[in-house]
């Protein structure tokens, strides 16, 4: 007995974060080796969400039949979800879309990676200790779900879009909610400039915590806001296009060090909400691109049955690279879906970035890189 | 920028004609498969030589043929630096499925193939922390494979409807 | 036998009329703190029970609280763990004797007024670790342990700061302190209170503010319980009633420090117009209306800022605030020299 006390280091202390913990964004666990409030060692422990996605896919015997079940993926981001999903098959099967259905895709998809930006920023603020600015990130959310809902009729998980074209056309003011959207939401985004980003004692807290070189990003597979944040012009949006995102004018923003080294937790911060503007400016031009008329049914085949072969689709969501690896036998469902979740990727960067940080700055970290623990264990 | 058969003879060249193969559906994107022995080399080779630089692995997956009684290891590689992609494979006998780790190669491998030993059963010889990532330890089974049968209780608790 | 009695009846009193003040302004803060943030962030806060504007919801809070289990973790410490909540509402509670609510009414008119309440709030860092240790989980540890850390390092520029008036004021005693504000003849209209009479007592003022925040654990320091890294810190194990007398050993520390600093700073009970309003009712008023609106301010800031780090925190008081505090003394001290 007294050998095993004399071996257990004594300055060490073991810690569960999670399952349940305020600022763990769901059911991760975190079991972290703490020396004082230093941290030695994180390990990631996952699992706790997984509801066999990829069984499922394979069971289920039909490629449409999988879409609500990407919704269940990344929660935050359904609409997104979705749309890799679709545009993965719609290759498989080689068909045309209708050029509203792309429209009203790219709109519905955008508005989205806002929505689940201000969610990502509100809860990185809440777990600085920064209450107000989540609300203020809820409030605005609050108005594209709305155009969400009147639309597809629901507000979190939508199934709406379906090879080939959408599942509804949108409602009637579709058009000029979402114009109005854009039009009071912009100035949104100084407001939260001036209250959060900008605020001395956030800049002390995010600002060279959590530096992510871009070589380790790069070789951990990073992707979407963490690898962007480190400075690499990485979009797939641009880099890889799918859908319609070639005729759109945006620019990528990237992490500079502005206020601390390359690649930490204010840059991939702040990625985001200059995201979000360029988010906009696209909602801008699609909104003038979209078609009056238009069927957005026809384009749907009777039947979902590709040829025999596979395809690796990968798509840009607001949590960065989301892959739909698909294996067809020619039979009417998939033989395998294996979704490629860009959180998975990077909670698995936690631990190399986080050594050595405070507890504080764990939680810092954690918030920083954005994840949804949903489309961590699938 | 290159094309799958380009890199294809690049390999060809490289590592010799018996273990690789290139391969293409009806639809979809071509692959090459490799003998699991020298992946490890392959993939080494992969990021390091100057034509092809792939620095990034998309995807890892583990995928089970019942009709074949095999189990397989899906790569996707991309390059950030030329912009190609190619989609790599290995395939091994289920009664022996050991390939070597990639982890050593890109870190994006090492909660990769956990997942597939977790949800397949591929064993990954040199992996440092060769565990099951989403079930839990002591877990029965491969959920993934096809003739998956889960198992009635857990922990004295029951699993299914 | 009757001068017992007597004596006894007398102390009751004292006793009653603090805590009546104390429970009363508990009631209205915790309802008054959720309906700032709602205005703040854009929302109602509180609104259905009671009727008009949710004015009953710390009634029914209370009552929640009063009805649920308590629970005490099996390895605890039990004796430590039930008498800590008391220990922390204790020590803020028996600070207040010293406080002159108003120019007929002081608890008890000793001469180092000031030096006991300091003494008596420090008893707080003790009941924080108490808690922390007692409850044998290792969130609460971390949060005892840093709630110890932080208290007993801002006690230095809060003792520096109120040295600062002391030094203007040659007295310990909070009743002389107020006396020595009253009348107007500043600049031949402003209140003679200390922080018009010394404009290096402005920075003190300062100073005093930010050690309070840091005392009372408020944002941006609210550190022993940050609810988003520690869970709940030293409270984490805590439920029921237990609980409740930690929130309002919070709230009694708020309204102390913030009473404190309205007589230092502020006047205390003296009006603000001289003669005007004055006497023991309105004294009675102006102070706690100088004391709320202190109150107000941290709430303010508690809804606005994030959470500092724990060696920011450090950092603040031992690099910045103390230097800062004992420099502003020497200066004080100068200014009342030469003036």
């Amino acid at each position: 007995m007294e050998q095993v006390i004399n071996e257990i280091d004594k300055r060490q202390m073991v810690i569960n974060m999670g399952p349940q913990h305020p600022s763990t964004h769901g059911v991760l666990r975190l079991e972290v080796v703490l020396e004082g409030e230093i941290v030695n060692e994180v390990r990631p422990n996952i699992g706790y969400l997984h509801r066999c996605f990829e069984k499922y896919a394979e069971e289920v015997g039909d490629y449409s039949k999988v879409i609500p079940y990407t919704d269940r993926m990344d929660y935050v981001s359904a609409m997104n979800q979705e749309h890799g999903y679709v545009v993965a098959v719609e290759r498989m099967l080689e068909i045309e879309v209708p050029e509203r259905v792309e429209y009203i895709r790219v709109i519905v998809a955008e508005l989205q990676r806002i929505a689940s930006h201000l969610l990502g920023i509100g809860a990185f603020g809440l777990d600085l200790g920064a209450f107000t600015p989540f609300l203020y990130c809820f409030i605005e959310r609050e108005k594209v779900l709305d155009i969400f809902e009147k639309t597809t009729g629901a507000r979190l998980l939508y199934n709406y879009m379906a090879p080939g074209g959408l599942m509804r056309d949108v409602h009637e003011d579709f058009k000029s909610d979402t114009a109005e959207f854009v039009k009071t939401f912009r100035p949104k985004i100084k407001e939260l400039n001036d209250l959060l980003s900008y605020n001395k004692i956030f800049i002390d807290r995010t600002a060279n915590v959590g530096v992510l070189p871009v070589k380790v990003a790069l070789n951990y597979g990073a992707s979407g806001p963490v690898l962007r944040g480190s400075g690499m012009e990485w979009d797939l949006r641009k880099n890889d296009p799918y859908s319609i995102y070639d005729r759109f004018d945006f620019e990528i923003p990237v992490g500079k060090g502005e206020l601390g080294t390359l690649g930490d937790c204010w840059d991939r911060y702040i990625v985001r909400v200059r995201e979000m503007e360029q988010s906009l400016r696209i909602i801008e031009q699609a909104l003038d691109g979209l078609p009056e008329e238009g069927d957005v049914f026809e384009g749907i085949p009777k039947r979902v049955r590709p040829k025999a072969g596979e395809i690796y689709t990968r798509t840009e969501t607001p949590r960065g690279e989301l892959g739909y690896y698909i294996i067809s036998d020619k039979s009417g469902g998939p033989f395998r879906v294996k979704a490629r979740a860009p959180s998975f990727v990077h909670l698995s960067l936690l631990p190399s970035i986080s050594k050595g940080a405070m507890i504080a700055d764990l939680v810092a970290i954690v918030g920083s890189i954005d994840i949804v623990l949903g489309e961590v264990d699938r | 920028m290159k094309n799958a058969e380009e890199i294809y003879e690049i390999l060809k060249d490289e590592f010799g004609e018996d273990s690789l193969e290139l391969h293409s559906g009806d639809i979809g994107s071509p692959w090459i498969t490799a003998g699991a022995a020298k992946i490890k080399e392959i993939a080494k080779y992969l990021r390091d030589d100057s034509a092809l630089l792939f620095n990034t692995l998309m995807c890892l997956s583990g995928v089970h043929y019942p009709n074949e009684e095999e189990l397989g290891v899906t790569y996707h590689l991309h390059s950030t630096n030329l912009h190609h992609s190619i989609a790599l494979k290995v395939r091994v006998p289920i009664d022996d499925p050991r390939v070597p780790s990639v982890e050593s190669i890109w870190k994006t491998a090492n909660w990769h193939e956990r997942e597939a030993w977790d949800m397949v059963g591929v064993i990954f010889d040199g992996h440092p922390n060769h565990k099951r990532i989403l079930c839990p330890d002591d877990w029965e089974g491969h959920p993934l494979r096809k003739d998956y049968v889960q198992q009635e209780f857990y922990q004295g608790i029951t699993t299914g409807e | 036998m009757a001068e017992i009695l007597g004596n006894i009846t007398i102390s009751l009193v004292h006793v009653a009329i603090p805590l009546t003040i104390i429970l009363l302004f508990a009631l209205v803060a915790i309802w008054g703190e959720r309906k700032i943030a709602g205005f703040i962030q854009d929302r109602l806060g509180p609104y259905r029970v009671g009727g008009w504007h949710g004015w009953a919801q710390s009634i029914a809070d209370l009552l929640k609280l009063l009805q649920k289990e308590d629970i005490i973790p099996k390895d605890a410490n039990r004796f430590l763990f039930k008498f800590a909540p008391f220990m922390m509402f204790t020590a803020s509670f028996a600070a207040f004797a010293v406080i002159p609510f108003s120019s007929a009414y002081i608890g008890s008119m000793i001469n180092i007024g000031v030096f006991y309440l300091l003494a008596v709030t420090s008893i707080l860092t003790l009941s924080v670790i108490m808690a922390g240790w007692a409850s044998n989980n290792k969130w609460s540890l971390l949060g005892g342990m840093r709630g110890a850390a932080q208290l007993i390092s801002y006690e230095v520029p809060t003792i520096a700061s109120v040295l600062m008036v002391i030094v203007v004021s040659g007295s310990l005693n909070l009743m002389t302190v107020t006396e020595m504000q009253s009348g107007n003849d500043v600049l031949g209209f402003l209140p003679n209170w200390f922080i018009f009479q010394n404009p290096f007592l402005i920075i003190g003022f300062v100073i005093f503010f930010i050690s309070i925040l840091a005392e009372s654990h408020r944002v941006p320091f609210d550190l022993p319980e940050s609810e988003s890294e520690l869970v709940a810190g030293y409270q984490t194990e805590y439920s029921g009633m237990r609980w409740a007398m930690f929130m309002l050993a919070e709230y009694a520390d708020m309204l102390l420090l913030s009473l404190l600093g309205a007589t230092l700073f502020f006047g205390g009970w003296n009006s603000p117009f001289g003669d005007f309003m004055a006497g023991p009712v309105w004294g009675f008023f102006w102070f706690m209306l100088k004391g709320l609106l202190l109150v107000f301010v941290m709430m303010w800031i508690r809804w606005t800022l994030p959470r500092y780090r724990v060696d920011h925190l450090m950092h603040i008081c031992w690099n910045v605030l103390i230097p800062l505090a004992f420099v502003n003394l020497v200066l004080v001290a100068l200014w009342e020299v030469i003036f």
